[in-house]
């Protein structure tokens, strides 16, 4: 009888999920015995185990190295974005305490399941196999679903956790069919091999079992991305949501979805990149203009920064759309700038907001400045930078973007980018009036910046204005990341 | 031999169904089984091009796709549950705090 050989398997370009897979099952174990007052320890240790990721994530910058027969790598790519997932991790790790306290649901699995997220979504980056980044996909969007609705006594929490569930299974439907699809057009689900068999297809762009799995598997990320028309989710499940994890969704799984889109498009289906970046093209444009368009209306300071999320995914697609390295490399570096300035925004709307989820309203900032002028001089570094002022990360962010765009000819798409930018601002500044030039309505009680918070803002102001200030320093590492795709 | 189109016709018609009963149904349970449907159309295109193929990836993929499914459902179900202790209801008219 023959045996199953088992291949030898190199575990090392996977060391950081593992390790973080390990601790969060730990942490689950360790949350029994931890009494309900001092769940904040689990918090400590979970934001030194992202730490510690990222140092081991970070060894692994320079030749990429391929595990599991080809189905993950370790390439400069996959570890860009890693570092994002654990800066946005490590960043709501920190606010999330203070918050989860005064909300009363301070149970201690809610860090497993950011470490699970976190895990899920590096896979997404890391796979080089349409199972792999399914799978990671799905062990993001899953532990996501309980996030959204952690605050299992609050209906909006439940709310949000629901339609999350409910429309993210929806969307996995349309992504699997896409995958079964490419399958069956090219015989293999490995992303290199895909590609080789497409490279082999006379007309590739004939081939409707491909085109089809192609938009299919589009309209899959997308919805991760939350891109126009599959943005409908994004405002009710960002509001309902518990705010440390509509800060961790904005950023994070926005992120991962790029992450994987870019990797099977340009890997895998670079023979039709003229067909992928028509489509990539009027998506970018719906994007920005319904996430800009509606948020000019929002009061809900929460719903406000998901419809600008939305629009932030547009700017993004603009330099997918371009597909070449000053458009992929300004999607990498955008994706970083993001999850710095709108942590950080999302920590001030924690601070501002009471028991409940109430004074969540941008009439809420009024007369912050006079108030709390440190803080408010935080939020205004952040709303410049979601805004794209120089010499603000957002700023060269969507330089690098729209010149992508314009080097490959996509004039007027930069243009409506540019529009869209312009029309944003006056949302974001609509925020800094109130806490400038309002006064305060009522008495301001004062929410005391725990320490945790206070590290995450220096953190998110440090990463929204030295990026724009010396952009050279973290753009050479997102070139050196996208050539080696 | 088998025909792997009319088993990619079948698969595509239990896809388009399901995906009419998550547009169309209100009861979040009946969504969710209209979303296992197009799960299983899924599985069914991936066993059929594998067999048609000769080749095992889709077979594989499809365990690890009913895999992630019991997951889903575990957590659906859960959240579910939470929502009808506050709603009393899972009908999705009623998820209507924040516009839908």
């Amino acid at each position: 009888m023959d045996m199953i050989t088992i291949p030898a398997v190199n575990l090392s370009p996977i060391l950081p999920e593992i390790f973080l897979s390990v601790l969060a099952m730990a942490l689950l174990l360790i949350n029994v015995f931890v009494p309900g007052k001092q769940k904040s320890y689990l918090g400590y240790i979970s934001f030194i185990g992202v730490v510690v990721a990222g140092v081991l994530a970070c060894a692994g910058w320079g030749t990429p190295v391929e595990s599991f027969s080809g189905s993950v790598i370790q390439d400069n790519f996959a570890t860009f974005f890693k570092i994002i997932f654990l800066v946005s991790a490590g960043l709501v790790i920190l606010i999330a305490d203070q918050y989860m306290e005064r909300e009363e649901c301070n149970h201690g699995e809610l860090y497993p399941l950011i470490l699970f997220t976190v895990v899920g979504m590096m896979l997404m980056a890391a796979g080089t196999d349409l199972m792999t980044i399914f799978l990671g996909l799905e062990v993001m969007s899953v532990s996501l679903y309980v996030l959204a609705g952690f605050n299992r006594a609050n209906l909006k929490s439940n709310e949000a956790g629901l339609k999350y569930f409910l429309l993210g299974a929806f969307s996995t439907g349309f992504l699997l069919y896409g995958m079964a699809l490419t399958y069956g057009a090219t015989g293999t689900t490995r992303i290199a091999k895909i590609a080789t068999a497409v490279g082999q297809m006379s007309v590739p762009s004939t081939n409707i079992m491909l085109v089809a799995g192609m938009l299919l598997m589009l309209t899959g990320f997308a919805f991760k991305m939350a891109a126009a028309p599959f943005h409908m989710w994004t405002p009710d499940v960002y509001e309902g949501a518990p705010t440390p994890m509509t800060a961790f969704m904005s950023a994070g799984p926005k992120a991962a979805g790029f992450a994987a889109a870019l990797r099977v498009f340009l890997v895998a289906l670079p023979t039709l990149q003229v067909e992928w970046s028509q489509v990539l093209w009027v998506l970018a444009v719906l994007t920005m203009t319904i996430g800009n368009i509606t948020a000019l209306r929002q009061d809900n300071i929460k719903r406000m920064l998901a419809y600008s999320s939305i629009a932030h995914a547009g700017y993004a697609l603009v330099g997918f759309a371009a597909g070449n390295s000053t458009g992929t490399a300004g999607i990498l570096f955008y994706m970083l700038s993001y999850a710095f300035m709108n942590i950080g925004a999302f920590a001030v709307i924690i601070l501002i907001g009471k028991k409940g989820e109430t004074n969540g309203n941008v009439m809420d900032f009024a007369g912050l400045g006079f108030r709390h002028p440190v803080l408010a001089v935080a939020m205004s570094v952040f709303l410049f930078s979601l805004a794209g002022m120089p010499p603000t990360a957002g700023f060269i962010g969507k330089f690098y973007l729209f010149s992508g765009a314009v080097q490959k000819g996509y004039v007027g798409l930069a243009i409506i980018g540019v529009l869209n930018s312009a029309a944003s601002v006056y949302y974001y500044l609509r925020v800094m009036v109130y806490m400038y030039m309002k006064e305060p309505t009522e008495d301001f009680e004062w929410t005391q910046v725990s320490a945790p918070i206070a590290l995450s803002l220096l953190i998110s102001v440090a990463g929204s204005l030295i990026p724009g200030i010396v952009p050279s320093f973290i753009l050479q590492y997102a070139e050196q990341a996208i050539k080696l795709i | 031999m088998e025909n792997v189109n009319s088993y990619l016709i079948v698969s595509a018609i239990l896809f388009s169904i399901g995906t009419i009963g998550v547009l169309t149904r209100k009861n979040a349970i009946v969504i969710f089984m209209c979303v296992e449907l197009m799960l299983n159309a899924v599985n069914l295109t991936f066993v059929a091009l594998s067999r048609h193929l000769g080749n095992l990836d889709g077979q594989i993929f499809v365990f690890f796709v009913m895999t992630v499914a019991a997951a889903e459902a575990a957590v659906g179900l859960a959240l579910m549950i939470a929502f009808y202790n506050n709603k009393e209801s899972i009908d999705v008219e009623d998820v209507n705090i924040m516009k839908w």
